[in-house]
């Protein structure tokens, strides 16, 4: 612990001598959401986009994980007042402390993830989750022999509708009779973490007679792909790629880079270029994909490949359009 | 001071005394483990929790909520029963009082609206706990299972309803509108601004001083009325209350009603008083630790307060070290919690018999002068 | 043969406990192969006494020498090893294992069962034969009487070695004819050269079985005695310190109208075992109605369904003009509004709260009275003068209102419960062992309230175990077996005999040819009962 602190001192002190002198200084920090830094799934995305900043930087990033909602506040604030800038808000609760802090501190530069606050001071990254999902949603369409597959959203929330919505178009796009199931893990944020949970519902829906099913339940989706591996049947990853834990299980990930989204958002200000207002991440910007690679290669075919390629390129393109779920909180497409 | 006397001051001052300064030595030495500096540790702790207005604020505003909930608790266990269900008391006390709120036309005045949404939480967060204490009373299912169990219910129909039926439009985050300002609680550092003191901004309310009035209430009532004569008799022996005319089936149904409301207003401090909208799991972790802050207040409220003091320490302090020094994750908070509660809990008689043999030559010294002067 | 050596000598044993002392300078000899009884009100320090003799606790100061040598105990393994065994008035039995088991337990003799036991079995058998104790070793210890589990702890106590018995209160549980039985196990047990300490409250059995007595009252050893040089009248002004009335005093019933009329009461408990079978009788004013019998065989039951505290399956209950049964149940709140006071058998787990100061606990029952309450507030003032009303009539001591409730001697909560139950002037009082571990000073006075309410009119129910109180107290008896009246009788023709002969019915396997003849004549009694 302290040799690492000692490095850390060695390497900063090293950019400062060196890099700094090119480059603006900046002070980042972030602030987790409440389910802490190390939940295998989206805080972690962040983390590791974290952690790569470091490495190639120097620059430490100053973390608070909170445990409750006046604590995300309170950490912003006082973030703020210490003079870190800019500070990443992971996730969509913490929207209203990050409207206070912003109002409370204007001088300093907020970047929040997944939700838009219409501050002066605030960068709100949203990911077009809906586009992924698609591409995922096709394969599975594709792959499926028996015409049913499935989706697993952790809890019954908008955020995760917008996956299974957009799934579903996906699905249908390839095959307009097949039978899309929706389950949730359970109501509260624990069913981001409950993988034997997430292997109870994939369960059932493999007995339901789905082939594929999509999990987006964080560290719960695990369970998902174990149950698939275990009753040979398929499952999709989401967030990061997890190709590779069941490799011949795992059929492709829906992947959202969240941690890129943090990356960016202290190199841009490190060169200069962070702006306030809204990004929107999709498949053109690379916010989202769908992952393939030695893991799946022998589950996808070149057809296939082909096919969600294209798919991929219309929907950058604009000829194809997804639905967001949230643009008026139904599926119809 | 007779044999009885001393035992009592023992147990009550002394015991839980000595257990808090042991978690607090285990703790240390945890601290000296992960190579972080004990001394340093609580010069943080204790500054981030008093040492400045802010800090003390929020000491203070999550020490409400644990009066709160350790008052529900305490109550529930006068009459022998095992509340484990303020999570979701307290969850759905948030309700009631949102519903209150938005029930309302806004631009009536605060003298309105803060009641009723106080009543909307007492009603609500009882009505969450009727249900169990029926279920207790006239059929016999165990309260602690179906507490237990109601809390999740609380958070499934919470959730259905937040992101269904609650949810303001156009909004990811599944959280009602802002109520409006007249339904505000006023936060202490605005009542402070109008009487011309200036104070940090903190997310304390109002609300603390509702939690010292339900304080005094519950002592009121527990020891000063015949309904708390007949909630303690049934606790401490329920045959001995039948016996005495007492039905101990309206005796559950009271009490849980009474817990389950107390509960309840956490919400009033969480949301009315800070948040100022329904959002979700607002409640998370309040209603156990009320079962710590009960046990370690011997279910008296002078003891609750002090004991939800020393929790709100740890919860506004742990979250400042955890922020300033970066070899203390927040879990050590949570680690610091667990030793409290693990000496004042189960631990709890640990000192006793070593104390009273160690006191008792003394104490005999002190009776035998008493006598003689 | 006369100068036989001292079993146990204890020389100037001192314990304190805080500010009380409660063995100061004892100095007790117990001859080898004697019986020696040790009497003495409660707090006496007789169980202190004894509880240091056998390692629970160690003496401040003082000498112990067994047969000879000098010990010091600081746990009960040594005092088994220096050759005490003690039987405790509960019994330390595992109910669900054979006697063979419990007698092993702790001295097992390795890993193995199979080998301990067998060894166990032959060497019971030889102490079974040699002291005629017969018990059979493999029945479980919950389908024994109660006399039989004792002896199982008699038997334990010898296996283990035990040259020195120690029994308290050995036969506060067992009916008269298991109590015979025990003293006669005495004799053998005295013949084979076993000394044994008894510890009771009961004047007769120290009087008919010991060949010494000791007397302890606060603290001290006051007198020690050859049993046959002294009487109960002696002995029992020794105990208290001043002359005490043995017999209860009283003049001829006045009896007037019914108070309470029970007609076929049978009550089913929740296991759905019959407790009480057809019981009727009337509780007339101005008499003391006895209920007899060994403890266990209905009485609590008959109690707490008079009381309203448990349901009545069958038949019902008239009191002061209301009517009560299955279908229509009066609760003890309306029960005690209508003038019935009940003086529980049980105080620990029915007649007070033992956590609750004195004057909440003499505000049981009575906590809804409109002259403690004012409006919402229950007034502290009148809580305390109310309780201090009541421990000055039943000079209840310390006459303090705020000490918790369980920490007044046994006879102090008596008189504090029959203070409130009493003070109150109801019409009908029901009564269950009013003392049961009560000194001797305070029976007498509880006896005379007894017969004072009596005299004043009211209708008194009196449930005790204790045959001599039955006998002295009451006008009329009847007897409990096994839930069933088994006999009824005037208190001038009872005598300890009849009266356990009616008790042991349900003890002897019931004789069919027997049973039908009591269920006959049970048919034909009721209807006379009824017009009694």
């Amino acid at each position: 612990m302290k040799l690492n602190k000692l490095t850390m001192a060695i390497a900063a002190g090293a950019v400062s001598l060196t890099v700094s002198v090119a480059q603006a200084d900046v002070n980042p920090a972030v602030v987790y959401d409440k389910a802490g830094k190390f939940d295998k799934s989206f805080n972690e995305a962040v983390y590791n986009g974290v952690k790569r900043f470091t490495a190639d930087t120097g620059i430490s990033v100053r973390e608070v994980e909170p445990t409750n909602d006046a604590q995300v506040e309170q950490g912003l604030k006082k973030l703020a007042k210490r003079g870190s800038s800019p500070i990443v808000a992971v996730g969509f609760s913490q929207a209203n402390a990050v409207s206070a802090a912003a109002q409370a501190y204007p001088d300093s530069k907020f970047t929040l993830i997944d939700m838009v606050v219409p501050e002066a001071n605030v960068q709100n990254v949203v990911f077009r989750a809906q586009e992924g999902s698609f591409l995922v949603g096709a394969l599975a369409a594709m792959k499926s022999e028996t015409g049913t597959v499935g989706y697993i959203g952790a809890m019954d929330i908008p955020l995760l509708a917008v996956f299974g919505c957009g799934y579903e178009q996906g699905a249908k796009h390839i095959n307009a009779n097949i039978n899309v199931l929706h389950s949730f893990i359970g109501s509260t944020g624990a069913a981001f973490a409950n993988p034997s949970k997430g292997g109870e519902v994939a369960r059932s829906q493999f007995e339901s007679g789905a082939d594929v099913v999509f999990a987006a339940a964080g560290s719960s989706g695990v369970g998902v792909i174990q149950t698939a591996a275990d009753m040979g049947k398929l499952a999709i990853g989401v967030d990061s790629n997890q190709n590779y834990l069941q490799p011949g299980t795992v059929l492709t990930s829906m992947v959202k880079r969240v941690g890129e989204a943090a990356y960016q958002s202290y190199a841009a200000e490190q060169n200069g270029t962070w702006k306030p207002g809204f990004v929107s991440m999709g498949l053109a910007e690379g916010g989202v994909d769908w992952a393939l690679d030695e893991h799946n290669r022998g589950l996808v075919t070149a057809d296939m490949e082909a096919k969600v390629n294209a798919l991929k390129a219309a929907i950058i393109a604009g000829e194809l359009s997804v639905h967001d779920y949230m643009s008026d909180n139904t599926c119809n497409y | 001071m007779n044999r009885e006397n001393r035992i009592t001051w023992i147990n009550r001052l002394l015991l839980p005394v000595l257990n808090v300064l042991t978690a607090f030595a285990v703790t240390a030495v945890v601290f000296w483990l992960i190579d972080v500096n004990p001394l340093e540790a609580a010069e943080i702790l204790l500054y981030g929790a008093f040492g400045y207005e802010e800090g003390i604020g929020y000491t203070i505003y999550y020490t409400t909520n644990f009066i709160f909930t350790g008052l529900a608790v305490a109550v529930a266990f006068h009459a022998g029963l095992f509340n484990i269900g303020g999570e979701g008391q307290a969850y759905i006390g948030g309700l009631g009082a949102g519903l209150a709120i938005f029930m309302l036309d806004p631009t009536l005045g605060a003298w309105l609206f803060i009641p009723a949404s106080i009543i909307g939480a007492l009603l609500f967060g009882a009505l969450w706990a009727l249900i169990p204490a029926y279920l207790q009373a006239y059929r016999g299912s165990h309260i602690v299972i179906t507490t237990i169990m109601f809390n999740f219910l609380a958070a499934s129909l919470m959730v259905y309803l937040m992101v269904h039926v609650l949810r303001e439009m156009g909004q990811m985050t599944p959280q009602s509108e802002l109520f409006p300002t007249n339904a505000w609680m006023p936060f202490v550092h605005d009542v402070a601004a109008g009487m011309g003191y200036s104070i940090e901004a903190s997310p304390l309310n109002l609300s603390v001083l509702l939690a010292l009035v339900c304080a005094v209430a519950v002592w009121f009532f527990l020891w000063q009325t015949r309904w708390g004569y007949a909630i303690r008799a049934t606790g401490k022996n329920s045959t001995a209350a039948v016996y005495g005319g007492i039905k101990p089936k309206r005796v559950i149904i009271v009490a849980m009603c009474i817990s389950g409301a107390l509960a309840g207003l956490v919400s009033i401090n969480e949301l009315v008083g800070y948040q100022h909208r329904l959002v979700m799991d607002f409640h998370l972790g309040y209603g156990f630790g009320g079962i710590a802050v009960a046990l370690m207040g011997r279910n008296h409220p002078v003891g609750i307060i002090v004991a939800a003091l020393l929790f709100g320490t740890l919860y506004q302090g742990g979250a400042e070290l955890a922020f300033e020094m970066s070899g203390v994750s927040r879990d050590i908070v949570v680690v610091m919690q667990g030793l409290v509660i693990l000496f004042c809990g189960a631990l709890e008689y640990m000192y006793r018999p070593w104390l009273i043999r160690t006191l008792a030559p003394v104490a005999q010294q002190i009776s035998a002068a008493g006598v003689t002067v | 043969m006369t100068m036989k050596k001292f079993a146990i000598e204890l020389t100037d044993i001192d314990k304190r406990f805080g500010a009380v002392h409660a063995n100061n300078k004892v100095c007790l000899q117990v001859t080898e192969g004697n019986i020696h009884g040790i009497i003495g009100e409660n707090g006496a320090g007789k169980s202190t006494l004894m509880s240091i003799l056998y390692g629970f606790y160690q003496a401040d100061a003082g000498q112990i020498d067994v047969l000879g040598n000098t010990y010091i105990f600081t746990d009960s393994h040594h005092a088994i090893a220096a050759g005490i065994g003690m039987v405790h008035q509960h019994f330390m039995l595992v109910e669900n294992f054979t006697v063979l088991e419990n007698v092993i337990l702790g001295t097992e003799g390795g890993a193995l069962l199979a080998h301990g036991l067998a060894a166990a079995r032959k060497e019971l058998t030889r102490l079974g034969e040699e002291y005629g104790l017969k018990v059979d070793l493999d029945a479980t210890i919950d389908t024994l009487s109660v006399g039989l589990q004792q002896r199982v702890e008699i038997l334990k106590a010898l296996y283990k070695g035990a040259k020195i018995l120690i029994l308290d209160e050995p036969t506060g549980v067992l009916t008269p004819q298991e109590t015979a039985e025990l003293f006669r196990i005495f004799s053998t047990l005295k013949q084979q050269g076993v000394t044994i300490m008894l510890i009771t409250h009961k004047l007769r059995e120290i009087m008919s079985i010991t060949d010494q007595v000791s007397v302890m009252r606060a603290g001290q050893m006051v007198a020690h005695r050859n049993t046959c040089d002294t009487d109960r009248e002696e002995l029992a002004e020794l105990m208290v310190g001043r002359k005490v009335l043995l017999s209860v005093d009283k003049g001829a019933a006045n009896v007037r109208a019914p108070l309470m009329r029970v007609s076929r009461l049978t009550v089913v408990d929740s296991q759905g075992v019959e407790r009480l079978k057809d019981v009727s009788f009337e509780l007339r004013a101005g008499e003391v109605l006895g209920v007899a019998g060994v403890s266990g065989n209905g009485q609590t039951e008959l109690l707490e369904a008079l009381a309203g505290i448990i349901p009545i399956t069958q038949g019902h209950i008239e009191v002061l003009g209301m009517e009560m049964d299955d279908k229509h149940p009066l609760t003890p709140d309306i029960l005690r509004g209508l003038g019935l006071a009940h003086v529980p058998e049980d105080r620990h787990r029915m007649g007070l709260i033992t956590d609750f100061s004195a004057s909440e606990s003499a505000l049981l029952g009575y906590h809804t009275d409109a002259n403690i309450n004012s409006g919402v507030w229950l007034s502290k003032a009148k809580v305390d003068a109310n309780c201090q009303q009541l421990m000055q009539a039943f000079d209840v001591r310390p006459a303090d209102p705020q000490l918790k409730s369980a920490n007044f001697s046994g006879g102090n909560q008596q008189k504090l419960i029959l203070a409130r139950e009493m003070e109150r002037n109801p019409e009908v009082l029901l009564i269950g062992q009013p003392t049961r571990g009560v000194d001797i000073g305070a029976i007498e006075f509880i006896h005379q309230r007894i017969i004072a309410m009596r005299d004043a009119g009211k209708a008194v129910l009196l449930v005790s175990v204790e045959l001599e109180e039955i006998m002295s107290v009451s006008d009329r008896i009847i007897v409990l077996c096994d839930g069933a009246i088994s006999g009824r009788i005037n208190a001038e023709d009872a005598d300890e005999r009849t009266l356990g002969m009616m008790m042991a019915n349900a003890l002897d396997p019931i004789d069919p040819l027997q049973a039908m003849n009591d269920a006959k004549s049970s048919s034909n009694r009721t209807a006379q009962e009824l017009d009694l």
